[in-house]
């Protein structure tokens, strides 16, 4: 027996689609589909006025192809499903209402959204490709002030936060990915938490992706006023299918002063099969603004799903004394590739950062970090500390780091340290001689690996997250 | 307990052990003792299922089953134990964490009772005191930053945690100072029972004044030259080893 790589990923376990009758409209990108969407909405016309914006910016915007370390093949925009939506009545007023089939979609998935049902402790957006389908305990964090809803309804309900918020963050021309989102996006998930509160519990949004033709572009907005503090997760899967789907999503966080976001996902998307074939690609902007004094955003990320992960969740601390943290762990298997790392934009003074990357590459997968450090002049006394590990199994992976540091105040400090290692057939040897089986032996060498990111997960991910990692490797060392 | 029968093993085509014989009963503590080189570690690895080494003449019974056919996780949890002479460190995992999934993994094998993590704690605990190690060293990641002599103490408590019948101690005195040397010894002396084995790999005797075999074999160049009782090992600790190389030839040729 050698360390060769037998790669036998175990079955994807969410792969299956749920047969329900959906509305949508023609494939096709243009000012009209833009049109169609908003009306289809009910949007008022600021918010048409924001997308059509964003789409003339995408007309004029090029993909980033060169850059990052991924490959594809031409992604034909006119070819997509902008809006595809689960048929159902007219506005739900309770989840009694919600079709039957979708609620039995995400008790599958392990997201009960029933009331009898519901996970404790935790509030749910439940998204199905293009719609939030229900939102639990929304009554509950309303007694709070806590506003959790779908970005539809907040669109609605809550325009004046809305409009002051959104594309303060990603501005409609960030990027070609943002710009698209911007003009299509369908839906999402809305929160606000006001002055003071601390949120009586964890909010999360699911996403699901379930038409084999239709992108899914959400938008996710959360403010946090000064004082306040939420945690929030993010998981999402998708059925399998032989084509790519693209997920072009945008996030954008708002942090007033002593306010603290954390903001954690579990990334499980279709990955596509051993030969490459089909799987998502992940191609999201999210971003964080530390906008005000002694603010907090804290990114935590497990990335083991999609062919293709471009992702960058970054912070920009602009207050005083603000914090921004991104812990990864991005894992690639078979012929998956990802591309991601984090920005960290340090304007105000006494700014600080820590960066810590974990990335595992299996079978002939390619895993990159790519970070900047940007220290801006008047960011004095700002600090950033950045690890970056890489972790290869098998002869065929690739693990690459770009770390790019760009420092314009003497004042501060940045450190950066990076380790590339193996999992190395002594210390298989060694667990196996304590009576571990190889397959647990490699789950614990790499949960160890992964530690400090998952110390940063609620209790209930990071044992998602540790069984995921040993799902995804199955076999991965033969 | 224990027959190796003519054992050959190669590692990278090249043969290092070269028809070893060896008998071991229960209750008995053998000596496996020669000069740096001699295929001592690579014994122990070969018994233990090292992926590296391949067996390519002879058998291993261990009670009265086909070694050598069984994966080294499952050998490990039929009873066969072998302690490191470089201990690995694993990081990020907690030697608790590992202890305990190698524990239940054994007790399943057995069909006996897992435990939870509490009351491995304390079982943790009990074990901990015949090495005299400290709880802290169950919260650290495995072996990591551990100095020479607690990695090895960390294999005895293993060795206590797991309670293997037949356990090979490669080098266990190895980097040890004196009064690690007795706490590692005496240890070893209170896991003994009349139904276990010990095979102690060791170049000098140093560990047998405190630990006192049955019997001891000498390996030279992949072979037993020699073998006798406890006084064997007295008797290479005045005139070294240089002695037995021609003794290994006369054996090689007869
Ligand atoms: N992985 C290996 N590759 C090549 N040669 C090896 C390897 N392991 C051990 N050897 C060789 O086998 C011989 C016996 O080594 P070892 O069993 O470690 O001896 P000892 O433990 O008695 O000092 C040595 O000559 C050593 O160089
Ligand atoms: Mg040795």
């Amino acid at each position: 027996m050698s360390t060769a790589e037998i790669l036998t990923n175990r079955e994807y376990k969410y792969g299956w689609v749920t047969d329900i009758e959906s509305e949508t409209i023609p494939r096709g990108l243009s000012e009209d589909t833009v049109r169609l969407i908003s009306q289809k909405k009910s949007e008022p016309e600021w918010m048409l006025e924001f997308r059509l914006k964003a789409y003339r910016n995408w007309l004029n915007m090029q993909e980033p192809r060169h850059w990052p370390n991924i490959a594809f093949p031409e992604v034909n925009y006119q070819d997509i499903i902008y809006y595809s939506a689960p048929k159902q009545r007219a506005a739900k007023v309770s989840l009694d209402e919600v079709d039957p089939e979708l609620l039995r979609t995400f008790d599958k998935l392990g997201i009960p959204l029933s009331e009898q049902k519901q996970l404790a402790g935790v509030a749910v957006d439940a998204v199905f490709d293009s719609v939030s389908v229900a939102t639990t305990y929304k009554e509950k964090l309303k007694k709070h002030g806590v506003i959790f809803c779908s970005f539809s309804e907040a669109v609605r309900e809550y325009a004046e936060i809305v409009r002051k918020y959104l594309g303060s963050v990603v501005p409609t021309n960030d990027n070609f990915y943002a710009a698209l989102n911007s003009a299509v996006f369908s839906d999402g998930s809305f929160c606000f938490i006001p002055k003071g509160v601390r949120c009586p519990m964890e909010l999360s949004t699911y996403f699901r992706i379930n038409n084999s033709e239709s992108g899914q572009f959400e938008r996710t907005l959360i403010v946090a006023e000064e004082g306040s503090h939420v945690s929030y997760l993010e998981g999402c899967t998708a059925p399998k299918f032989d084509k790519n789907q693209l997920h072009a999503a945008v996030v954008e966080l708002v942090a007033l002063d002593d306010a603290e976001i954390k903001y954690s996902t579990v990334q499980n998307w279709y990955a596509g099969d051993e030969q490459g074939v089909g799987g998502i690609y992940n191609f999201v902007t999210k971003r964080g603004k530390c906008a005000g004094r002694n603010s907090k955003i804290s990114w935590t990320q497990v990335e083991t799903g999609s062919a293709i992960t471009w992702k960058y969740p970054s912070c920009i601390l602009q207050g005083d004394n603000s914090v921004g943290e991104f812990y990864s762990v991005a894992l690639t298997n078979h012929a998956q590739q990802a591309d991601t790392g984090t920005k960290m934009i340090h304007l105000g003074k006494n700014t600080r950062s820590t960066i810590i990357s974990k990335g595992i590459s299996a079978g002939h997968a390619n895993n990159s970090y790519r970070g900047l450090v940007k220290i801006m002049p008047k960011a004095e006394n700002a600090r950033n500390y950045t690890q970056c590990d890489s972790m290869l199994i098998g002869s065929d992976a690739g693990a690459n780091t770009f770390p790019y540091i760009e420092v314009m105040n003497n004042s501060s400090q940045v450190e950066h340290e990076a380790s590339t290692s193996r999992i190395s057939e002594e210390q298989l040897f060694y667990l196996m001689q304590r009576g571990i089986s190889q397959e647990d032996a490699v789950s614990l060498i790499i949960n160890g690996f992964c530690k400090d990111v998952f110390l940063q997960l609620p209790m209930e991910f990071a044992v998602e997250a540790t069984r995921l990692l040993g799902l995804k490797l199955e076999g991965a060392i033969g | 307990m224990l027959e190796i029968r003519n054992l050959y093993a190669s590692v990278d085509g090249n043969e290092i052990l070269k028809g070893i014989n060896l008998k071991v009963n229960k209750g008995e503590v053998h000596a496996i003792m020669g000069p740096n080189g001699s295929g001592k570690s690579t014994l122990a690895k070969v018994l233990a299922g090292h992926p590296s080494y391949e067996v390519t003449r002879g058998e291993v019974l261990f009670e009265g089953k086909n070694l050598l056919e069984l994966s080294p996780d499952v050998r490990a949890r039929e009873g066969v134990f072998m302690a490191f002479q470089y201990p690995i460190e694993v990081p990020g995992v907690s030697n608790a964490q590992f202890l305990r999934l190698a524990y239940n993994e054994k007790q399943k094998h057995l069909g006996q009772e897992e435990l939870d993590p509490l009351e491995f704690k304390d079982l943790l605990k009990e074990k901990a005191k015949i090495v005299e190690m400290e709880a802290s060293f169950m919260t650290r990641s495995v072996n990591e930053g551990f100095s020479g002599g607690e990695k090895k103490r960390n294999e005895i408590l293993q060795m206590a945690v797991l309670d293997p019948k037949l356990s090979v101690l490669d080098e266990t005195d190895s980097g040890l100072d004196i009064d690690a040397l007795r706490i590692v010894a005496e240890g070893v002396n209170k896991l003994h029972d009349p139904n276990k084995a010990v095979i102690l790999v060791t170049h000098y005797q140093r560990l047998l004044n405190y630990i006192t075999p049955d019997f001891v074999h000498v390996l030279s160049a992949g072979r037993i030259v020699k073998e006798g009782g406890k006084e064997l090992a007295l008797e290479l600790e005045e005139k070294g080893y240089d002695w037995l190389k021609n003794g290994s030839v006369a054996a090689g040729a007869k």
